[in-house]
């Protein structure tokens, strides 16, 4: 095949370098040369968003990137949201309002979730349906879903507040 | 000293039956610490990949994989040359038919198994496919079942005797070489002296076309033969495991004891990971040739194009009623349009699944059903999407035909309703097809929802929406979908249920440790449905220990006690009964050990709660966690020590969980499209036992119902080309499309089952589907509609409008 192309990539706050063919996709860079197997394949044509990462500062679905696209790039998957001792207040908000089933969305969407509530912090009802619309859960019809994100925001806007 | 908890305290402290305990299996799930098959990476491993036909008929004439060998990193490639020295070119369907596994000489379906390429990584394995030269002679393809029942070409020449003739298939005399069986039930010729004895008689053709249950997670496998000790070990997408064991050791010759299936996390299941597919097949047969272990995980346009589709009933139905709009028969003739091999999944004595289930929630003194199944050029499958064997179908056929009844009798639909449903006396009731229903009340549900909905203010609402329509003051009609459905689940009692051969009983099996927390282990697995916290629950409530000090697992067929798996509902009815009834052999032990530490005789201890008490002296008492501890420890005269139990339930009847539906909808006569204002859905599952889980379940069942009736299909072009196979043509709602459901309830437990637990995770597809569609076409009932056919996008709608006029 093609020759391979040189890629650093910072993932999960972790430098990585490696040797890879430029088709190679992003997805795969990540589950299967980094075993970072959060991120999920549901469709591969950026339909469902179970590959959901933050690339640089922006929501992707990283089944439809290359990683010589992401050479350099800086990336945050749902490993890189919390841990075991502290989860993230999204995945909290999750667990506490039903808003998983099969759990094959779940990284995505939180994923989605934590960058929805950066770009607004504050979103109604609507702005979150809206801005999840990328993400396709076959399990909860979005209800609960809709609801953690709501949850989670408010708790995250009542921290905020203590903080200042 | 602790101070003592009261009943109530104790009672909460277990996290038993009723509660909303949080589930337990979000922690890994929100952190992306799932395991699913995609993930498991054994050393070693190699990727299958397979060479599928482009064509939806043809013949194979010849397949040339030298170009594919000749390629860096590919291992081997599989035909039906290969694989037919071990036998293993064809494989059994679970409906008594069999499919190719590989192509053998020709193919009957767009994007059949051709060629199975082993290489070293998913990209080589996708090259070498495309390397892969194979030449292919066009045949004339059928599509339609019913032209596939009159045409001269032979889909299935391995089906014919000699000189022609026709010999029967699995269920019974073929009438043509491209029909599958025959199936009849009721009485065929009183349903027709009543039909033309009535008074009033609607008749429709009412198609439930074909979708796919298509869960996130496409289907997958990991096989691994390890040859020194000979054992295969078998991870995948399995929704029965047990049952996948027993065909790997039927079809391949090992023995059972030397295969071991996992299902891992599975991410979505609604049906289509009940099936053992080719693909499981070549990777176990490419791992017994390479040595190492062999990874095949289809692709999105494999999984929509391939496995396991759902419905493609063609149901022509005649319903009579009184003039006051008594039913008094019920006629039903469907035409299946099973594909090229019979691999529905239902139970060996029900061809057509529960289809018989038609006659729903009313009384319909005679009924007849018959179910023709057809061979056409489209995949095989016919599962049961999300509903217990083809009771959407049914669900669906009677509440279309009852709605369509309610205009020929020019009746309120509601009301029709209401003096057809089976009283809440006459349970249980006797159905003219066959099924005992075990109980309901099917009035008090019915008041409830629509007094929920205020239905007579939505039917005036709806009078003058029709006015400002014709007066030119709006452009929008509103509908008003009603739906009362019974389900029939719990697969089942093993007199009647079997698959394969296989009784569909489930199981549990419970370990009590000395310190007082358990495992127990069950023959279904989860794919979503929250069984590690649901079961627990169960549990908790019958031994008194804490849902939280109690793993449960399944999946495993090396430790997990043989069972059927999860699908058609069957997990709380089946394998929960078996889980209390596990539970209830524990307790008998228990108590024996407390009347002994306690001094007193068996019968004068009482279970209360998390403990035996000495009846009218609750003072004088041994918790749970001590008599567990006491079964280790201490040498008690007649009885073994430990504290385990396992049972195996087969059900004395099915469950039979209902509901009453109403969705309220508007639609724009200019674009065709649906705006739900409002979705209310009462069900009753019997006795509850997570209610919030409960309730996720109707989210997601009501929304993959949305998706079937207002645009989910698959689609096939004359030349049985897929139009549908990626997720921009196959519809799946986002957050977007989907609105925020009501939900509700009624209880009324089923008497049979330990528990009273009925089932859920079904009811909210069945009811659904019917209620999304009568609502589209109560919207154009003023104007004349009868019936339009599902799915209801945007394009049929404003075609229906266009065709009644509407559009000016
Ligand atoms: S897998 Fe990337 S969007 Fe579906
Ligand atoms: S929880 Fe299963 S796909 Fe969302």
């Amino acid at each position: 095949m093609s020759g391979k192309k040189h890629i650093t990539m910072t993932v999960n706050g972790e430098a990585q370098e490696f040797l890879a063919e430029p088709r190679e996709l992003l997805i795969h860079t990540l589950r299967e040369r980094l075993n970072i197997t959060g991120p999920h394949i549901g469709c591969e044509t950026s339909h469902c968003g179970a590959c959901t990462v933050t690339l640089d500062g922006k929501s992707v679905k990283s089944c439809t990137v290359f990683v010589a696209q992401a050479d350099g790039a800086d990336i945050t998957t749902i490993e890189g949201l919390g841990n075991p001792d502290s989860l993230h207040v999204l995945q909290e908000a999750f667990k506490e309002h039903h808003g998983l089933q099969c759990g094959f969305c779940t990284p995505g969407m939180i994923t989605r979730a934590s960058k929805l509530l950066e770009e607004n912090p504050s979103p109604t009802e609507e702005e979150v349906r809206f801005g999840m619309a990328g993400n396709i859960c076959r399990c909860t019809g979005y209800q609960n879903i809709v609801k953690s994100i709501l949850a989670a925001a408010t708790e995250m806007n009542a921290a905020k507040e203590a903080a200042e | 000293m602790n101070k003592e908890l009261t009943r109530e305290e104790r009672t909460d402290a277990l996290g038993g039956m009723g509660c909303k305990r949080k589930r337990v299996e979000d922690a890994r799930f929100t952190q992306g610490k799932g395991n699913y098959v995609d993930d498991i990476k054994l050393p070693g491993m190699l990727h299958g990949d397979f060479v599928r036909s482009p064509y939806a008929h043809a013949k194979v004439v010849s397949i040339n994989t030298d170009a594919a060998m000749a390629l860096d990193g590919v291992v081997a490639v599989l035909t039906a040359a290969d694989l037919a020295p071990l036998g293993l070119h064809w494989m059994p369907t679970l409906a008594g038919d069999k499919q190719m596994v590989l192509a053998d000489g020709k193919v009957l379906f767009q994007g059949q198994e051709v060629a199975y390429v082993v290489a070293k990584d998913r990209y080589i394995a996708a090259d070498a496919v495309e390397l892969v030269e194979v030449e292919y002679e066009e045949l004339p393809v059928l599509t339609d079942p019913f032209a596939a029942m009159e045409s001269d070409v032979v889909l299935r020449e391995d089906l014919m005797g000699e000189g022609g003739a026709l010999p029967d298939g699995a269920h019974g005399p073929r009438k043509h070489h491209n029909h599958i069986f025959t199936w009849e039930v009721g009485e065929k010729e009183a349903t027709q002296q009543v039909l033309d004895e009535a008074d009033v008689v609607a008749e429709e053709m009412v198609y439930y076309h074909r979708t796919h249950p298509c869960p996130l997670e496409t289907c997958g496998c990991v096989a691994s033969m390890d040859k020194v000790n000979g054992k295969l070990t078998l991870h995948g997408t399995f929704q029965a495991p047990h049952a996948i064991r027993t065909v790997v050791s039927l079809i391949s010759g090992i023995e059972e004891h030397n295969i071991r299936v996992i299902s891992p996390d599975i991410g979505g299941g609604f049906g289509n990971k009940v099936g053992a597919y080719p693909g499981y097949v070549c990777s176990v047969v490419a791992s017994i040739v390479t040595g190492v272990p062999v990874k095949w995980v289809e692709d999105r346009m494999e999984n929509l194009m391939t496995t396991a589709f759902a419905r493609d009933y063609h149901m022509h139905g005649k319903i009579s009623a009184t003039k006051e709009g008594k039913i008094t028969g019920l006629w039903c003739h469907t035409t299946a349009d099973h594909g090229g091999f019979d691999a529905c999944a239902d139970p060996t004595k029900f061809p057509a699944g529960f289809m018989n289930i038609c006659t729903g929630s009313y009384d319909i003194p005679t009924a007849y059903l018959a179910v023709d199944g057809v061979y056409t050029n489209k995949a095989p499958g016919g599962v049961s999407y999300r509903c217990s064997f083809r009771v959407t179908e049914a669900a669906y056929f009677i509440e279309r035909m009852v709605e369509i009844l309610a205009i020929e009798l020019n009746m309120d639909a509601a009301e029709l309703r209401r003096i057809n449903f089976i009283k809440k006396d006459q349970f249980p009731y006797q159905s003219a097809l066959g099924w005992e229903y075990d109980s309901g009340d099917y009035h008090t549900a019915w008041d409830k929802a629509l007094k929920a909905v205020d239905y007579d203010g939505l039917r005036a609402e709806q009078a003058q929406r029709v006015e400002d329509f014709k007066a030119g003051k709006t452009r929008k009609l509103m509908g008003i979908g009603l739906t009362h459905f019974t389900e029939i689940v719990g697969a089942g009692p093993v007199k009647n249920c079997d698959i394969l051969g296989l009784g569909m009983f489930d199981s549990c099996e419970i370990r009590i440790h000395p310190t007082g927390s358990a495992i127990a282990r069950l023959g279904t697995i989860s794919q979503g449905q929250g069984h590690a916290t649901t079961f627990a629950q169960i549990l908790a409530t019958e031994i008194g220990l804490p849902a939280d000090s109690i793993t449960i697992e399944e999946g495993d067929t090396d430790t997990a006690p043989y069972g059927l798996g999860t699908y058609g509902s069957r997990s709380t009815p089946v394998a929960g009964a078996a889980t209390a009834m596990a539970g209830r052999k524990i307790r008998a032990k228990a108590q024996m050990i407390a009347a002994y530490l306690l001094e007193v005789h068996d019968d004068d201890v009482e279970f209360d709660v998390d403990r035996f008490v000495v009846k009218g002296a609750p003072e004088k008492f041994k918790t749970m966690k001590e008599i567990a501890f006491a079964a280790y420890n201490q040498a008690i005269p007649g009885i073994e020590p430990g504290l385990e139990a396992v049972s195996y339930y087969d059900p004395p009847n099915m469950t039979y969980p209902f509901g009453a539906y109403v969705c309220v909808m508007d639609i724009d006569v200019d674009t065709g499209v649906t705006d739900i204002r409002r979705f209310y859905a009462l069900d009753d599952c019997g006795t509850r036992i997570n209610p919030m889980i409960i309730e996720g379940q109707v989210h997601g069942g009501l929304t993959e119902a949305l998706a079937v009736a207002l645009g989910q299909e698959i689609a096939y072009d004359d030349m049985g080309n897929v139009k549908t196979g990626t997720l921009m043509d196959f519809f799946l709602p986002t957050a977007w499309e989907v609105p925020n459901y009501e939900t509700d309830h009624t209880v009324t437990p089923s008497p049979h089952h330990p528990i009273g637990a009925k089932g859920v995770g079904e009811s909210p597809h069945v009811g659904g589907v019917p209620c999304f569609s009568n609502a589209v076409n109560d919207a154009f009932r003023a104007f004349g509609l009868r019936h339009t056919h599902m799915p209801h996008d945007h394009w049929r709608i404003w075609k229906t409008a266009n065709e009644l006029g509407l559009h000016g």
